[in-house]
């Protein structure tokens, strides 16, 4: 006992049991078969970690309710539709467009783009993209963003599933339309054989994982900077943050495009590994779905948002398939005669797991300090007197 | 029109919302390291005028000029930044921050930290960081807040302390002219007067100009060398405080004896 608390004393020690988790993460993948099925259920859950950081700046710092987040997926995806696949064969002669990729995709036609770069233009395109979602915004506030989020987000989807009628620069179509583009190039990263996801699933693990902390890591230093800072004050009380010199439209754009590079990532990334891109997933269910996982984890805080991403996303891949469809629970249904599926009605049981938060615990699972104040205090309520302008 | 020296001079100032006309050609002129106040009832345009001051409303007609600047319709943080802060009428502090974070987003004008700055904290950002924090804790100490509430959440505070919070926070933006809006409502005779001698202080210290709407005629009268007083969004007399006190008009405004047309 009393050599607990000594430890405890020493200055590494609170260092202790995040680096005993981060490494645990890191490395289980070595005690699992290359093609782990909980290896994959791990990916894509890293993979909505990153998109649930990504708009937990813009919801949870900055407060600006984004309802069309699923449109930065989107372009991201879209990334690596354009430029890591066959989908523009006419590109380049017959030889396509290579740059630096190695293997079997620097032989195909079309445009191919090393992943790494690809990342990088993924960001810059969703950074872009936010900062336009975020224009028509500035003069708006609270449930109003909101709609105007989710009308982006639908038109971005819309847009991307009906884009094998649109043609840019003589007959290139801008999508594939319902139909997937596909294969994607396997990811390829320096000094590294391009990955196969039917061999080995580690390397796309450590990938994502990797991305991952890069991300954790900037979002703690940008909740404790100026810009961090400008977010929250801008979110408690807009008249009073631009009184003391924060610049409104600069501080709510960079929220959006930060925010929105992010899903950008991931967007590529799960395009990358899913080798397919598919405009039937840009659905406004994403948008949701990521939502409640800021929620669920507590808004503003950057390890409930983690847990919360985390736990829905295994609901989604886990608990409902195969514990409630397969489970007992199913095989009860099934023998009395009833065809039915959990997985049809997946987001009623999102709706029903936010609605047992709302009343359990409304501030999240892990609520950042202030936030929990707010709820629990009924403090930070202030009306407005402010002339928006752009 | 302005005349030479002033620092803030407002000239034929009119804002109206619709039909409503709350503010109406008002002219005033604020001469350097001066004390001003501007006074009259409730629903006068007092707060409307601050606000077209600060950016926060866009005047109908009239233009504004602060230091030699034409700050007409300019935009709150880029007045906040040429050196015009405010405290607001019902405090409006960043209830969920702590009273030195509160100041320092006060110093976000004064700072350089940009987005990837902060991401990869430069050598630049954190000594920016710790000095905009020591700037921040020395400033809370010098309205007179005590050290052990600094990290306190400003919600927490005692409405006294949230009032110094609010004060600190504009004297972080390094202002040349403080806009006060009411900072005595809710104090004590005794609490007013030392409001009223910090005023004197800042004044001599940081060769502040002060702008103070104020209903403590207390206050008003003992710190003021000028005043201006609005009713119904005009002005209806300015001068020295000994000329208002005996303004027939000012008393009419006040004691509502005979409504003048």
């Amino acid at each position: 006992m009393s050599g607990i608390l000594e430890l405890r004393r020493r200055p590494w020690a609170k260092y202790l049991l995040p680096a005993v988790v981060m490494v645990s993460v890191a490395l289980f993948p070595l005690f699992r078969p290359p093609l782990d099925g909980f290896m994959d259920d791990c990916i894509i859950a890293l993979a909505f970690v990153v998109m649930a950081l990504g708009l937990n700046l813009v919801v949870g710092f900055a407060g600006l309710l984004d309802l069309g987040y699923v449109a930065f997926y989107a372009f991201g995806a879209m990334v690596v539709g354009w430029w890591a696949s066959d989908f523009y064969t006419g590109a380049g002669g017959d030889d396509g467009i290579h740059i630096g990729v190695s293997g079997f995709s620097a032989t195909l036609p079309g445009i191919h783009v090393n992943f790494l770069i690809l990342i990088v233009g993924a960001m810059v395109v969703c950074a872009i993209a936010g900062a336009i979602i975020g224009l028509p915004t500035l003069r708006l506030r609270g449930d109003y963003i909101a709609i105007v989020t989710l009308a982006f987000g639908e038109i971005i989807g819309r847009i991307f599933q009906n884009g094998d009628e649109i043609t840019i620069f003589g007959d290139y179509k801008l999508s594939n339309g319902r139909q997937s583009i596909a294969p994607i190039d396997p990811i390829d990263l320096p000094f590294l054989a391009p990955f196969d996801s039917a061999i080995n699933l580690r390397p796309y693990y450590w990938t994502i994982f990797a991305v991952v902390l890069a991300v954790l890591f900037m979002n703690i230093r940008l909740r404790d900077s100026r810009l961090g800072r400008a977010w929250i004050a801008l979110r408690e009380d807009e008249v009073a943050a631009a009184s003391m010199g924060v610049p409104l439209v600069r501080t709510k754009l960079l929220a959006y495009a930060t925010g929105g590079s992010l899903g950008g990532i991931s967007g590529a990334f799960l395009g990358s590994y899913y080798a397919s891109v598919n405009a039937n997933q840009f659905q406004f269910g994403l948008s949701i779905f990521i939502l409640a996982m800021v929620i669920l984890g507590g808004l503003g805080s950057i390890w409930g948002v983690v847990l919360g991403a985390v736990a829905l996303s295994f609901v989604n891949t886990r608990l409902i398939p195969d514990v409630l469809d397969q489970g007992f629970v199913g095989d009860q249904l099934r023998e009395a005669g009833l065809d039915f599926s959990f997985t049809e009605i997946s987001f009623g049981i999102f709706g029903f797991i936010l609605v047992v938060m709302m009343v359990l615990r409304p501030e999240g699972i892990l609520p950042e300090r202030r936030r929990q104040m707010e709820l629990t205090e009924g403090i930070g309520e202030t009306e407005s007197v402010f002339e928006a302008r752009g | 029109m302005s005349s030479n020296g002033s620092i803030l001079a407002t000239v034929r100032t009119t804002k109206a919302f619709g039909g409503l006309v709350a503010v109406s050609d008002i002219s005033i002129d604020v001469a350097p390291k001066s004390i001003v106040s501007i006074i009259g009832p409730n629903g006068a345009g007092k707060t409307t005028f601050f606000n077209m001051l600060t950016g926060l409303y866009k005047p109908t007609a009239g233009r504004i000029l602060f230091d030699g600047q034409d700050v007409t319709a300019k935009r709150p943080d880029i007045i906040t930044s040429l050196g015009v802060a405010r405290t607001f009428q019902n405090i409006r502090l960043f209830s969920t921050m702590s009273a030195v974070e509160n100041v320092m987003v006060g110093t976000h004008a004064r700072m350089d930290s940009g987005l990837f700055g902060s991401m990869l904290r430069t050598p630049s950002v954190r000594r920016e960081e710790a000095e905009v924090e020591e700037r921040a804790r020395e400033t809370l100490t010098y309205v007179g807040l005590a050290k052990d509430v600094h990290d306190q959440t400003a919600a927490n505070l005692s409405y006294g302390d949230q009032r110094r919070v609010e004060i600190a926070r504009a004297l972080a933006s390094n202002p040349k002219l403080l806009l006060l809006d009411e900072p005595t409502a809710g104090m004590n005779p005794q609490e007013s007067q030392r409001l009223t001698e910090f005023m004197e202080q800042l004044r001599s210290e940081r060769d502040l100009t002060i702008l103070l709407i104020e209903h403590d005629m207390k206050v008003v009268m003992g710190v003021s060398e000028h005043i201006t007083v609005l009713d119904h969004g005009e002005k209806i007399a300015e001068g020295k405080p000994e000329a208002i006190r005996t303004n027939e008009r000012v008393i009419e405004a006040y004691l509502g004896k005979q409504a003048h047309d």
